[in-house]
């Protein structure tokens, strides 16, 4: 079995998974490892990190110095082709004009989807963040808690391989012993944070990011994921072998190829391939879930982007993985006359309790930092460091005004020059011109370095004013009706960013920055607009009851009992962390529930 | 050219016009709006790209000498590092006013009649293009534009160019090898090991 055609498909696959990024990079992993037959379907095209992407490339070396256009949203050489927030004939429409009312939606068309251009940031949700309502009185407890998660941390860990420390922190797990690997030395900019930061009552630690800090032990790893499975343990193992740890330069957003970080490809369908029990359709537009007379998915009706001719896949059980509001699409746009609005949404919750990641950001200069030492800073292609939430007293009870809390990313050091990287030096040196001939050259050498910015990305708990719904009129190249989207901040993350800006300010002062003096008094100018953080969730939410939620505890629909979700849709809030882990992590406690029931017949 | 097009690009062009600046009336004889293809939503991203190889270039001769004496006016070589017309910054201003990408669109004509303005203003004060000057004179000029918040009224939007021109070669030169260089950039090797920041660093922030 291998990467397929719509006229090579076998005749039915036991499970047939639409999508192949993380989710359903992780479903057809855990599957096919356990000898059940997949068939993963990517709307993109087949893509090689090893020989594609542009780790080493410089911007000089590319159209435009690298900076985004509309063919290459975000920049060059970074590594996502036929992506962006606008695909040519593939629109998607907005309920309002007014922009805070807007959600931007990134969709990325090729192997391995998003998991090719993240920032490989991995961290754990922790025990509050799957209880909002029981906390803070808002949102939806998720029907599991952190203790069913844990395991599946631990094991998706393992296997992608993630560095960091643990720390003990309250609502940020650890990870059990020996699952981590080591974590990097801090960068100079991130240590004076550590140091000083403590004034501001900011907690410097250690980021969890999925790169490899050291090969991976490919000795006895396997054997713990995959116990009494020697097929699994030995593809496994030569996985491992062929990943090699991090060379400490270039951004992970141009993709590893050394398979030094967790992309899909490398990490998931590689060994999955391996097994003979996986095939990939790429190229191929899911357009429907078909459903039989009983109510039960029989497969997944798709356009061949090649030929331009619909094919159809059956299998036994159906697996979304397409990203949360492109498989919340999906099921709108699977009528039938059982089904006469969408799929699994007898609740009429599909589509309903879109979230993402709250997000403002804040930078400054720090005169400290002028004329340091030159030294290689590159590193593991990412943050190092950086600032967990630690404020659980104060907003025991959402005192803060929010309920959750937030991260910080660091913003700095020397990485490498791009177009907009002294773009501040004018500001920097102060004085009101704009420099040129040798005091440019001059200031650019002494300030390069020296700026430091905090980004923070928080917990948005679910409201009925942010959701997706079919557009009535606009269909996309192949003739699929498109999703409208609607868009509503509540105070809660109103105050979550004001509360942000006030915070990194008194840190970076802390840090003896010089920051812009006043604070933006429009919070719609500080804070990200919806969606464009990239960590959408929800639509497709989990809960307890099949009249509040689409799917139960494991990602399995409560109407259509072979149809799952394994990307971040079954998410009921988004937490102060990002998704990517999680949404792993649920992907392999299905995918193993989906192997249970499978065995006894149940499906 | 759709008619849409054409009317917001004629409509552009008034209100660049109409800025009182009869220094620039050669300006009006401007190239048309870049036309060719982007490089498409998929391009190789391994390849060695230069100006001139995804879509045609615009610059005549005289457009290339003021633009190459401009950048070298704002990045000029010294002891450390060359300037900025010897690591391709007039080449990469070429490729960006010819980009059919609508951010470098927008930039084209103002661009291209600011180098207009710049040889005009050169040969109004001192009887010579700019490009022929030496280094004195055209900072002079340089100089006059380089503070948009006191610049004369008549120099505001040669102010204005100025900036965006500066901008632009600053962004250009220091994302190349030298300019990466010159500005202390000394990663993208690879490396067995990272070991933090080097003592001399720690103390110059007071943590060694």
């Amino acid at each position: 079995m291998a990467l397929v055609t719509s006229s090579t498909l076998q005749d039915a696959y036991d499970v047939v998974i639409v999508g192949s990024g993380a989710g359903g990079g992780q479903a057809a992993y855990t599957l096919t490892m356990e000898g059940v037959k997949v068939l993963v379907i990517e709307a993109g095209r087949s893509f090689d990190p090893a020989s594609e992407a542009a780790m080493f490339q410089l911007p000089s070396q590319a159209p435009l110095r690298a900076v985004p256009t509309p063919d290459k949203q975000y920049g060059f050489h970074d590594c996502s082709i036929e992506s962006g927030w606008d695909i040519p004939g593939e629109p998607y429409t907005q309920n309002s004009k007014e922009p805070d009312k807007q959600f931007r939606w990134w969709r990325q068309r090729m192997m391995g989807g998003r998991t090719n251009h993240w920032g490989r940031i991995s961290l754990r949700n922790g025990p509050y963040d799957f209880k909002p309502r029981s906390r803070w009185g808002a949102g939806f407890d998720w029907p599991i808690s952190y203790d069913d998660v844990a395991p599946y941390y631990d094991k998706v860990e393992l296997l992608v391989g993630v560095f960091g420390s643990n720390e003990g922190l309250e609502n940020s797990p650890d990870s059990s012993p020996g699952v981590l690997l080591p974590p990097p030395a801090l960068r100079v900019g991130e240590l004076y944070a550590q140091k000083h930061g403590v004034r501001a009552g900011a907690r410097v630690t250690s980021i969890h990011r999925a790169v490899l800090s050291r090969a991976q032990d490919a000795e006895r790893t396997p054997a713990r994921l995959h116990p009494g499975n020697s097929k699994a343990q030995r593809l496994l193992a030569e996985n491992m072998r062929r990943r090699a740890a991090c060379f400490w330069a270039t951004d992970c957003h141009r993709g590893c190829s050394i398979g030094a970080n967790y992309d899909s490809q490398t990490v998931h369908l590689r060994p999955a391939l391996a097994t003979g029990n996986l095939d990939i359709l790429p190229n191929a537009m899911a357009r429907e879930v078909t459903v039989n007379r009983e109510g039960r998915a029989t497969g997944v009706t798709f356009i061949d982007k090649l030929t331009g001719s619909e094919g159809h896949a059956n299998g036994r059980v159906v697996v979304l993985a397409a990203s949360s509001q492109e498989s919340v699409r999906l099921l709108l746009n699977s009528k039938s006359n059982l089904f006469s609005h969408g799929l699994a949404n007898s609740s009429g919750k599909v589509g309903k309790y879109v979230t993402d990641s709250v997000s403002s950001s804040l930078g400054g200069l720090i005169p400290a930092f002028e004329g340091m030492p030159v030294h290689n800073e590159d590193g593991a292609g990412g943050p190092h460091a950086y600032v967990p939430w630690t404020m659980h007293a104060e907003n025991r009870n959402g005192g803060l005004g929010f309920p959750g809390g937030y991260h910080l990313e660091f913003m700095s050091g020397r990485q490498m020059p791009s177009m907009t990287t002294f773009l501040g030096v004018d500001g920097f040196a102060g004085g009101g011109g704009v420099l040129f001939g040798s005091r440019l050259k001059e200031e650019v050498r002494r300030f390069y370095g020296c700026s430091l910015g905090f980004g923070a990305q928080g917990t948005m708990l679910p409201n009925d004013g942010s959701f997706c719904e079919l557009d009535p009129e606009v269909k996309d190249r192949w003739g699929i009706p498109v999703l409208r989207f609607h868009w509503q901040w509540t105070d809660f993350e109103l105050n979550q960013v004001r509360h942000q800006q006030a915070h990194i300010r008194h840190l970076l002062e802390e840090l003896g920055g010089r920051v812009k003096p006043f604070a933006e008094a429009d919070v719609f100018k500080s804070m990200k607009p919806g969606g464009s953080v990239i960590h959408e969730v929800g639509g497709a939410i989990m809960g307890a009851s099949a009249a509040e939620s689409v799917t139960n505890q494991w990602s399995q629909t409560w109407d259509v009992k072979n149809l799952f979700l394994a990307d971040g849709a079954p998410f009921a809030s988004t937490a102060d962390k990002n998704p990517t882990l999680t949404i792993m992590a649920l992907a392999w406690r299905m995918a193993d529930r989906v192997v249970e029931e499978l065995r006894k017949g149940n499906l | 050219m759709e008619r849409r097009t054409a009317i917001q690009w004629m409509l552009s062009v008034a209100a660049t016009l109409a800025l009182p600046d009869p220094r620039a009336a050669d300006a009006a004889a401007l190239s048309p709006p870049a036309t060719g293809a982007g490089y498409g939503a998929d391009p190789s991203m391994v390849r060695i790209y230069k100006p001139g190889d995804v879509w045609p270039l615009t610059f005549n001769a005289r457009e290339r000498r003021v633009a190459a004496a401009l950048c070298d006016a704002i990045i000029p070589a010294d002891e450390l590092s060359p300037a900025a017309s010897f690591v391709g910054v007039p080449e990469f201003l070429d490729e960006w006013v010819s980009a059919p990408y609508a951010a470098q669109q927008s930039d084209r004509r103002p661009l291209l009649e600011g180098l207009a303005w710049i040889d005009a203003e050169a040969k109004h004060r001192f009887q010579s293009e700019f490009a022929e000057l030496d280094a004195l004179r055209q900072a002079e000029i340089c100089g006059d534009l380089a503070r948009p918040d006191k610049a004369r009224a008549d120099l505001k939007s040669a102010a204005s160019f100025f900036k965006r021109y500066r901008d632009l070669t600053l962004g250009a030169y220091y994302t190349t090898p030298e300019g990466m260089k010159a500005a202390g950039y000394v990663g993208n090797v690879p490396l067995v090991a990272f070991s933090g920041p080097p003592e001399e660093a720690l103390r110059h922030v007071g943590l060694a």
